[in-house]
């Protein structure tokens, strides 16, 4: 025998199941008047800086067809790259940028959509700066785990060449499936994020 | 020394594993890639905060947070617990939520398929924030089993879902809580994805009888672990500097 190390196990994952939106996004399923507003659908105040885009996408199962059923949830920094988060020691966030989201996918065509800002860049561990990129989590019936992503932008070709995170994709021609080409829709910069859950674009998820 | 470094590594072969052929759902839903692994950063280790300002008075009350005056039917559950991590350190200020069928087992929603009647005061989701111990309570009514379009005759035990954020990003966790002494739970396949007996048990709330409400509800406590981080030793600071 040896000294025991106590420490706990992380409680298993279980799948959300068809009916996450009861408890994420009651007003959406039309169980109203419990509490006021679904959480995560407005991220920027008009008094927030920095650029305004939009971010959409679907995600598509192994038959591609996209799911409608899906919950979406996203995390990003401010635009000077700061998390308003209590665990961002390194300056105080825009306080008008929430910096998270939460949209279920749409219950007829399965796109998801942000209106959010476009985040600075945050330093990787070794001091050396990450891309722009905003964190992607996925989950729905029939995902066991939540799965968890990164949209990196279109536009950022020179930032992403140089990305910590996507310099470790060994296979190159997997780099595209977390890139989100833009266009302009309202007059803004959208960038179309589709997530592939299998098949030859399958997404490339993150162990972290 | 404090906890404050990146997280521990999730143990992959606890949690269920992506592709599980006897949930058919999971089947065309799995990556099949091997999961890029990375270092925690910034990203992973923020994660959002939310205020109190957020709940009302009667989130965390199932039985009364739908209907206007009515009161929802079934057994009467206090269910509580803590969020803690796996160093074992209450969470305080973590946003909790919960959704769950009624007592008849039948979800509010416009895809259930499913005879049982709905119950007019009952909608079926509710939320809290941790206090400074990483407590949590509400109060709800038992959810019946119900069954499901998996195999014909598939059937869910009564459960409870559950999403917790924790403080950063890498702690989001959606799981769901079963009741003490259910034989149905070792006959689901969704229960069945996770790999072994031990880890369901830990998704397994325990009745209490000492924190029953005289001549009101039943209780049954329910820890949620999420990732816990690692201690900073020699990283920053040598002994004396
Ligand atoms: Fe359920």
């Amino acid at each position: 025998m040896v000294q025991p190390l106590k420490r706990r196990k992380e409680s298993p994952s279980q799948t959300a199941g068809p009916y996450v939106h009861i408890g994420t996004n009651p007003n959406w399923v039309e169980i109203t008047g419990v509490w006021q507003g679904d959480l995560g659908l407005d991220l920027v105040a008009p008094e927030a800086k920095g650029e305004r885009i939009l971010v959409k996408g679907r995600v598509f199962d192994g038959a591609d067809q996209p799911l409608t059923d899906a919950l979406i949830e996203i995390w990003q920094a401010d635009a000077a790259g700061l998390y308003n988060s209590p665990q961002d020691k390194r300056g105080q966030a825009d306080p008008h940028f929430v910096g998270w989201g939460r949209q279920p996918t749409d219950a007829r065509t399965g796109e998801f959509r942000f209106e959010t800002l476009k985040p600075g860049r945050v330093p990787f561990p070794d001091g050396r700066l990450m891309a722009p990129h905003i964190t992607v989590w996925v989950v729905a019936r029939g995902i066991n785990i939540g799965l968890h992503t990164r949209l990196y932008f279109g536009d950022e070709e020179k930032a992403n060449a140089e990305d910590p995170v996507l310099l470790r994709i060994e296979h190159r021609a997997r780099v595209k499936t977390l890139v989100a080409p833009r266009s302009e829709e309202q007059g803004l910069p959208c960038y179309t994020f589709d997530i592939h859950l299998q098949g030859p674009d399958e997404t490339v998820f993150f162990d972290i | 020394m404090s906890h404050d470094g990146p997280f521990y590594q999730r143990d992959r072969d606890w949690h269920s594993p992506a592709f599980t052929p006897g949930y058919k759902t999971s089947i065309l839903r799995s990556p099949q890639r091997a999961l890029l692994s990375i270092e925690n950063t910034l990203s992973e280790m923020t994660g959002p905060v939310f205020g109190r300002d957020i709940l009302g008075p009667r989130d965390n009350d199932l039985i009364t947070n739908f209907g206007g005056t009515g009161e929802a039917i079934g057994q009467r559950l206090i269910v509580y617990g803590r969020v803690l991590d796996e160093n074992g350190r209450g969470l305080p200020g973590v946003l909790v939520e919960f959704w769950q069928a009624n007592a008849g087992g039948r979800y509010r929603h416009h895809k259930e398929g499913y005879r049982a009647a709905l119950d007019p005061n009952f909608g079926g989701c509710g939320r809290a924030i941790t206090d400074q111990d990483g407590g949590y309570h509400f109060r709800t009514i038992k959810p019946g089993a119900y069954p499901w379009p998996n195999r014909v005759n598939d059937w869910r035990p009564a459960h409870i879902h559950f999403s917790i954020f924790g403080e950063a990003f890498a702690q989001r966790l959606i799981t769901q809580m079963y009741f003490e002494g259910d034989p149905m739970i070792w006959q689901c396949p969704i229960v069945g994805t996770i790999p072994s007996r031990e880890a369901i048990e830990t998704l397994v709330a325990a009745l209490d009888r000492q924190a029953t409400t005289h001549m009101d509800a039943l209780a049954y406590k329910f820890d949620i672990v999420l990732r816990g981080r690692r201690q900073t030793m020699f990283e920053n600071k040598l002994e004396g500097h």
